[in-house]
């Protein structure tokens, strides 16, 4: 188990290592020469610079560097927290995602225990229950499943906000405001790993153990809840890694319509001015967050699932 | 119900029955699969229900605990249980009656205990389902209850979790909670399927002791060998109906219906060696040719590194040598690596040491190219054909693509098309079957199809991996016909795997015993049968279920 | 030809009603696409300056926009360019998946540990940031887009071809190939490639619908195609100013590209059934 774990938070180190490599190469990769780049962008003008007028830029980022100086330089300064400068506040680019992160951690955990609620709820309440119910069911999730984050954002924006005024339009941090962001976010994930899930209990209710118990004398719903359901989620609980990553896409899109303070809104910001710096350290500091999110993933299948604590 | 006269008549005792059914008809939508049975159930007896698939046999013992299913409709005259009338019972009036009054085991305790719950937890789930004891008190005596069905370190196995018991006593901790509140009758559904022969032995034994202390037995089986050693009373069904219902002697010795009869001959065993298993007509061998072996197999060693970096020897320094027209049989447990050395004679899995010869050349040890054009000399027919055929190709398709293998292959699509059809009719099927998709075949015929693609290259030798494990008995013995057939008209060469010893020693000359990758017992069937040498073939030569006294 | 041998197990499957409703749908968006002016006789870039924001009526189904341009035409037109990127992109993601998931499976070892690694983390980082890094490096456009949303969700793909090509490797009937002496390479074409492709058909048609709702979702952001295209993220971008006053200018364009979505999947899952029931 020890060695398990120490393995995955190898492996997670390595993780980070390449998003920041990727990440290097990116900025590698802007056509053109950086300096360049960054003076127009600084001055809002688009010309030619003479090497003189671009020799301070080029010194202050070390652009004049080899190439391999800089990347040691990039990844070093990374373990000391520093995701380098942004080239259009000039500011750290650690300092100006720290304050936004909150918010949208806050909003992806909150979507994910929503969604999974959500998911659970109507999938014990509906699977194998008739042939209403389960249909039902099933076409619920294959609906929610498949609609875009921004459209269910709208629908909930026009319908809640602008026309029935229950929650405010631009609802900021509070909690009350949360709730439209959230839902968002939770709606289409619940419909896919009720899919998941409801795939799965079916199968699982068929299974031989499930007829053992009930040949015990267990009821129903004793078999569905004592059984089934631990069985049911494991795929689901093996989903929630990606879903994370589906959650953090969301958050982007649900910041932006409803006007929510987060690294969502300071992402689409930095990538309109084409900010590479702030685009990479948003990139990593995703990367790290998913990293320790699978970890936890990794540990409550373990949890759920004793075949792996081996 | 029968009257006194007839069960004196069929030899039945009289004692008070606990289970009466009359009259039993189960259908699913317009299907009734279960046409009108009737039968009983004695205390401290067994009775067994025994058919081939689809017959009926495990739809019938579900109806008896009420779980045949909300889309089944569940007729009878009579179905009773200890008294009670149970053809309008309610779902409350089934759960108080499931673990307390009937216990099942269903075959396969691997996927029949849920695997991620404590062996403890799962044997005492009937327990408190029926409010037995208390929370402290359970437990105890769920380490009781493995205790008695012969679990060793009970109280260390109640703590793990299914997947880490071996077979046999995975299959006891299921026999413990169904007995765990000793149940007036217990119902046990294939309950050594996929078991291995010495654990199956137990698993009976373990079936024997609850019906001494008076409980009755329902055991449905598809094999009539192990009926053999529990039952006092045995009914055959096929397709929904009690063809022969009796006492277990008259109806395994004299059987009175054609239909047992052709299942008791279709049993390979040693009485059945010589002969054809369907007309029981002598077989007319070809002389086996005692010159250069066609393969043979020097000092072969496999090792696999498990997923906890240890190395397994699963084969251990095998040698064999394999004669024209003669057949090898290769008998083992799970586990022994018979299937292991099957691949490495292939040459399909490569050997950590020793080589195989082909005819006396060089086999394992050439490289694959230039083993590529001898492949046409050895074939193999695998357990499940479906699987070894390409989902999109028809048999024709399949056929003609292992003609263009042989050394002389069709020059055009019609002899292409005619040497099909010639394997087809070898095999004992016909021109039509070349358009069809082995999905839409039946077992049988897929594994026809398997030996006339095997044959197509017309090989010196054919690897058979337990090529009719999977087949009910009847169709077993039709395949196996075929092979002895084919021999006798072809003189291949057989090395034929199998689990099942009834199997290996008709299908037979000589015999390889393999336990943990190692040979322990070689010689010709006889001698490995009536003169066993080592403790391990004699151990496996009493736990196989026998119809008769041999 | 003869009589199959189990009679009446070659069942003929009725599409059903939601499977009918799917193809009309798809039907009529590959008109748009091809020949939008069958389907509408307005321009879309008709300004009407009397009109502007009106609500959805007779005359103008999904209203007008702020400069009094029809809605319903726009998104008509909008077609072309929504379903090239969704084709183009599904297209370059398959095209790295495939390559990826080949190579992988098929040479094994170290390759194999390597690139599964790799696509394991990738699949799971979220695409759209990884495609909002490809937008950042290359600048808003048409190309951009599709190399965004391809490379953002070629991981995917590329896990399921290496899945399925490992299953498929594991499959009697490649042993059984193998043991009959066919070449290796043969093996790879004859069975190998066709078995592990034949699944994934299902898989590009659900990718086509899952496309063009990222494509749109990047559009939305206003990271798209720049305007005055009618591609429909951008319709749902441009719509954005005026969503407290004009909720059509949102909501209908969105509706569509939903019915669009679900459809495909529909028609994707169908698919997918009857070729899984084919094959097994």
């Amino acid at each position: 188990m020890i060695r398990r774990i120490l393995s995955k938070v190898v492996a997670s180190v390595a993780v980070v290592v390449a998003a920041a490599s990727a990440t290097f190469l990116a900025q590698l990769a802007v056509p053109g020469d950086r300096a360049t780049a960054l003076m127009n962008l600084q001055t809002g003008q688009d010309k030619k610079w003479t090497a003189q007028e671009l020799a301070p830029l080029n010194a202050k980022y070390g652009f004049d560097d080899p190439i391999v100086v800089q990347y040691l330089h990039y990844v070093t300064g990374l373990f000391r927290g520093d995701l380098g400068t942004s080239y259009t506040q000039k500011r750290p680019v650690a300092e100006v995602i720290g304050g936004q992160l909150l918010p949208s951690v806050t909003l992806t955990v909150a979507a994910l225990a929503v969604a999974w609620l959500l998911a659970l709820g109507v999938t014990l309440l509906t699977v194998k229950r008739g042939r209403i119910l389960s249909s039902l069911g099933s076409a619920w999730e294959a609906l929610t499943a498949s609609l875009p984050h921004y459209w269910v954002g709208v629908v909930l924006l026009v319908v809640f906000a602008v026309q029935l005024r229950v929650f405010p339009i631009i609802g900021g941090t509070s909690a009350w405001g949360t709730v439209l962001p959230v839902l968002t976010l939770a709606i289409p994930l619940a419909g896919f790993l009720g899919q998941v899930t409801r795939d799965e209990f079916t199968q699982v209710l068929e299974q031989p153990f499930v007829t053992t118990a009930r040949t015990r004398g267990m009821s129903d719903l004793g078999v569905r809840l004592r059984h089934v359901l631990r069985h049911a989620v494991l795929p689901a609980i093996t989903l929630s890694g990606w879903a994370l990553g589906a959650l953090i896409s969301g958050a982007v899109i649900a910041e932006n319509i409803f006007g929510r303070p987060g690294i969502g809104q300071v992402l689409v910001t930095a990538v309109n001015t084409r900010d590479l710096p702030t685009v990479s350290g948003i990139v990593l500091v995703v990367a790290a967050v998913y990293v320790v999110a699978n970890l936890l993933v990794d540990l409550a299948y373990a949890v759920v699932d004793p075949r792996l604590a081996r | 119900m029968t009257s006194l006269a007839e069960r004196l008549d069929r030899q039945l005792p009289t004692t008070t029955a606990l289970v009466e059914v009359e009259n039993l008809r189960v259908s699913f939508g317009d299907t009734e699969v279960v046409r009108g049975i009737s039968f009983t159930a004695r205390p401290g007896e067994c009775l067994a229900i025994v058919g081939e698939s689809g017959s009926g046999k495990s739809v019938t013992a579900r109806t008896l605990v009420g779980l045949t299913g909300s889309n089944a409709s569940v007729t009878a005259d009579r179905l009773d249980l200890g008294g009670a009338d149970l053809r309008h019972a309610s779902e409350r009036a089934w759960r108080r009656l499931r673990g307390r009054q009937v216990g099942f085991v269903l075959q396969d305790a691997l996927v029949s205990l849920d695997q991620l719950r404590r062996v403890g937890d799962e044997v005492a789930e009937p327990l408190r389902l029926h409010g037995w004891g208390t929370r402290r008190s359970r437990p105890a005596k769920a380490i009781e209850l493995l205790d008695a069905v012969g679990v060793p370190e009970p109280e260390v196995r109640a703590r793990q979790r299914p997947y880490e018991l071996s077979g046999g006593l995975r299959q006891r901790a299921l026999i413990a909670s169904a007995i765990a509140l000793d149940p007036p009758l217990l119902i046990a559904d294939e309950p050594t399927t996929a078991l291995d022969v010495t654990v199956q032995a137990q698993v009976l034994d373990l079936l024997a002791a609850a019906k001494e202390r008076g409980t009755s037995i329902i055991l449905i089986s598809h094999d009539l060998s192990v009926v053999a050693r529990l039952a006092d009373e045995v009914a055959v069904m096929r397709e929904g109906e009690i063809v022969e219902y009796g006492a277990a002697s008259q109806v395994l010795q004299e059987p009175r219906h054609e239909y047992t009869r052709m299942l008791l001959d279709a049993i390979p065993s040693e009485h059945t060696r010589g002969t054809r298993l369907t007309g029981s007509t002598a077989r007319v061998r070809r002389p086996v040719d005692e010159g250069v072996p066609v393969l043979q197999a020097r000092n072969l060693t496999k090792v696999f590194r498990g997923p906890d970096k240890v190395d397994r020897t699963v084969v251990d320094d095998v040698s064999f040598e394999l004669f024209g027209g003669e057949t090898l049989g290769i008998v083992g447990e799970s586990g022994s690596g018979k299937t292991t050395l099957a691949r490495m004679a292939l040459a399909i899995l490569r050997a950590e040491a020793g080589e195989v010869l082909l005819r006396g050349e060089p086999w394992t040890a050439l490289t694959p190219g230039q083993r590529r054009p001898l492949r046409k000399q050895i074939g193999v027919v695998y357990q499940d054909p479906l699987s070894s055929f390409d989902p999109r190709w028809s048999v024709g398709r399949i056929l003609t693509d292992a003609l263009s293998t042989a050394a002389h292959p069709p020059s055009s699509q019609t002899e292409a098309r005619q040497r099909a059809v010639r394997l087809l009719e070898q095999v004992g099927l016909g021109e039509h079957h070349l358009s069809a998709a082995p999905l839409r075949l039946s077992g049988g015929q897929r594994q026809r199809v398997a030996i006339a693609r095997a044959l197509a290259p017309e090989p010196s030798v054919i690897v058979c991996d337990e090529p009719a494990s999977a087949l009910d008995v009847s169709i077993q013995a039709q395949v196996l016909d075929l092979l002895t057939d084919l021999q006798d008209d072809l003189g291949v060469s057989y090395l034929f795997i199998s689990h099942d010893l009834g199997v290996i020693h008709h299908m037979s000359d000589r015999i390889l015993v393999m336990k943990d990758g190692r040979v322990v017992e070689h010689g010709s069937a006889d001698d490995v049968f009536e003169r066993p040498r080592h403790p391990y073939t004699r151990r496996l030569l009493t736990a196989v279920p026998r119809l008769r006294p041999a | 030809m003869s009589a199959l041998t189990l009679p009446s197990t070659t069942r003929v499957r009725l599409p059903s009603a939601g499977t009918v409703l799917a193809l009309v749908v798809v039907v009529l968006v590959l008109v748009a696409a091809i020949a939008p002016g069958l389907l509408i006789d307005r321009s879309p870039t008709a300004i009407d300056l009397k009109a502007t924001l009106q609500p959805p009526s007779w005359q103008h189904p999904f209203g007008t926009d702020d400069a009094g341009r029809d809605l319903l035409t726009r998104v008509i037109y909008g077609a072309r360019q929504s379903l090239g990127i969704g084709l183009g992109a599904t297209g370059l993601a398959f095209l790295i998946a495939i390559a990826l998931g080949f190579t992988a499976a098929l040479i094994g070892g170290v390759v194999d540990a390597v690139i599964t690694r790799v696509l394991e983390v990738a699949f799971a980082f979220p695409a759209l940031l990884l495609a909002l890094l490809v937008i950042a490096v290359r600048g808003p456009s048409l190309a951009t887009e599709i190399i965004a949303v391809g490379i953002g969700s070629a991981p995917g793909y590329a896990r399921m071809v290496r899945g399925q090509v490992l299953a498929v490797r594991q499959a009697g009937f490649v042993e059984a190939a193998a043991a009959l002496g066919h070449p290796r390479f043969a093996v790879i074409r004859r069975h190998l490639f066709p078995n592990a492709m034949r699944p994934l058909v299902a898989v590009v048609t659900l990718g086509v619908g899952q496309s063009i709702v990222w494509a749109s979702g990047l559009s939305f952001l206003g990271l798209g195609v720049p305007p005055p295209s009618s591609e429909w993220g951008a319709l749902l971008d441009a719509g954005r100013l005026h969503i407290t006053s004009s909720w059509w200018l949102e909501i209908l364009p969105g509706l569509v590209i939903v019915l669009v979505a679900l459809s495909v999947t529909a028609l994707g899952r169908t698919l997918q059934n009857r070729l899984g029931g084919a094959s097994r």
